[in-house]
């Protein structure tokens, strides 16, 4: 582990509850600076993993270091304090419904610094521009569609310069257009920010363009990791069912079940 | 053996009882918590009172149209039974007094809590449930604003501030209803309505207990509201789940609570 990492994971287990575990084991490192892919199909852990990082949830076992912060048993002001220094994307975008496009964004400026309104207008407006919607500013979340939406939520989470930004399946349920349109806002602004950005996302082929490093899960464990050019030939059966997006592999098509043939069986004896 | 087979059916009766009977003694525990923890990071709605005038107006401003129609209704309905009862003894002019006791000790505090839990405290469950259904709740945590200080503690001091005021108005408006009943429609003498119930009618004994009453039923309501919305599972069933149980929960609490302080409040010593 080095320095330079934003983001270190040693050892980490977590399970939601005492006999179900998420996460088996986990070590990573995260560079500054780098925009990093975590990648896997639903239910493999990789939402609870960003969970870890933004300090919602503790590591059964293990420790995190998120910017140079132990994230284990940190409550309260000292977990606050880190997350200052951090910015989220929810899936959804999750903005305030009750509050304009203008309001959200300036929403963690009010919070947390004393500044006066023209200079959170200005600041706002800068933000708003980036992701292309200064003349958004007026809409309520309402009016916005599912990419617009994203879109703002983008610019609320870096509207204090954050130096880590995660971001949790910031693709979904968006247009072709919208989907390349954040895409490239996640890199543009992560290389702006001098930012680290971590994505969480099952959209391989868009995420291997744009990221720097890449890390897949199955089952709560890291199956492969590397660089995107190293990961798009790689010959390990997993990466390359979802690189490939093979609807049968490692991961089977087929929910355990009993044999088919003795299913039906037992249906027809009871009919 | 028979016994053996018995015990075995209500053992497992027992101990749904028994995790029943727990869940809901935790849960009672989980509220007391909450409530603490909200009451001690109160500072930012009262500090920054302009985020709790806001919750007034959705919460006491906006319930204003049911109470004061509703006040005017029940005052109106009292003129005309208490007209009908107190001209058989022939003290008819004491109608302003029946109204107005009616009004400020009981009928104003508690049906205006019930309006007040079914209007507005349903609409404070669903809202912070739905925000946290939308993972709103989540997002501000992760900017480091606490939720409890920012959401829910301004909701509920606009629901404490707001509950003893819409009460007020609601026995106005319902003893301005019984007067339109009594005197303009069946003809009490005015003098007699208006000042019998100056009278009888005492600022401490009746008003006060009056106040206090709406008080206790705002926080109360206010409590219950916040603390089933932040609880609500994050899906829609969850949301309604919880908006439901704030209306059957608040409106058993106020009634319960309304017993417990009329028995404290109005014991013999105080009778005229």
């Amino acid at each position: 582990m080095t320095d330079s990492a934003a983001v270190e994971i040693e050892r980490l287990s977590f399970g939601y509850d005492s006999g179900r575990p998420v996460l088996h084991d986990i070590s990573l490192a995260m560079p500054r600076g780098k925009v990093i892919g975590i990648m896997g199909q639903s239910g493999c852990g990789k939402t609870t993993l960003l969970r870890i990082i933004g300090g919602a949830r503790q590591p059964d076992s293990g420790t995190a270091r998120v910017l140079g912060t132990l994230v284990n048993g940190l409550d309260g002001d000292a977990l606050y304090a880190l997350r200052r220094k951090m910015g989220m994307l929810f899936q959804f975008g999750a903005l305030f419904t009750d509050m304009s496009v203008y309001d959200n964004v300036a929403f963690p400026l009010r919070e947390h610094t004393d500044l006066p309104d023209e200079l959170i207008r200005d600041l706002v407006l800068m933000k708003l521009e980036a992701v292309g919607l200064r003349g958004a500013s007026r809409l309520t979340p309402a009016e916005l569609s599912g990419g617009m939406a994203r879109r703002v939520a983008l610019a609320r989470a870096i509207a204090l310069d954050p130096q880590l930004i995660l971001y949790d399946e910031p693709f979904t349920a968006l247009d072709p257009i919208s989907f390349a349109i954040i895409a490239r806002l996640i890199r543009r602004l992560n290389d702006a920010l001098g930012a680290t950005s971590v994505i969480v996302s099952h959209d391989v082929k868009e995420c291997l363009d744009i990221v720097d490093y890449m890390v897949f899960m199955t089952a709560g464990r890291i199956v492969a990791e590397g660089a995107p050019e190293a990961m798009r030939g790689s010959s390990e059966p997993f990466v390359s069912q979802f690189v490939h997006g093979q609807s049968d592999g490692p991961i089977p098509f087929h929910y355990p079940a009993p044999a088919y043939g003795d299913d039906l069986a037992v249906g027809a004896a009871h009919g | 053996m028979a016994e053996g087979g018995r015990t075995g059916g209500v053992a497992p009766l027992l101990e749904r009882l028994g995790g029943a009977v727990t869940a809901r003694i935790w849960r009672l525990g989980f509220a007391s918590r909450f409530f603490g923890y909200m009451l001690l990071h109160s500072g930012t709605a009262l500090r920054r009172f302009q985020l709790t005038i806001r919750e007034i107006y959705f919460a006491g401003v906006q319930s204003l149209i049911i109470i004061l129609v509703s006040g005017l209704f029940v005052g109106m309905v009292l003129g005309l039974q208490g007209y009908d009862t107190l001209q058989r003894y022939g003290s008819s002019e004491a109608l302003g007094i029946l109204v107005a006791l009616s009004l400020v000790r009981e009928l104003g505090p508690v049906v205006a809590g019930l309006l007040f839990a079914s209007r507005a405290g349903s609409a404070i469950t669903a809202e912070i449930g739905l925000m946290k259904a939308t993972e709103q709740i989540a997002a501000m945590e992760m900017m480091a604003v606490d939720p409890i200080a920012r959401v829910v503690a301004p909701r509920f001091w606009a629901g404490v501030i707001s509950m003893p005021l819409l009460a007020a108005m609601f026995s106005a408006m319902g003893i301005f209803g019984g007067y339109l009943v009594g005197v303009k429609l069946i003809g009490v003498d005015e003098g007699a309505f208006w000042s019998q119930m100056q009278a009888s009618v005492d600022v401490r004994e009746d008003i006060l207990n009056g106040v206090i009453k709406s008080i206790v039923f705002g926080v109360a309501v206010t409590w219950i509201a916040v603390f089933e919305g932040y609880d609500a599972q994050p899906t829609a069933e969850g949301v309604s789940s919880a908006t439901t149980r704030t209306v059957v929960t608040s409106s058993l609490a106020i009634l319960a609570l309304d017993f417990v302080l009329t028995a404290l409040m109005f014991t013999g010593g105080n009778a005229r």
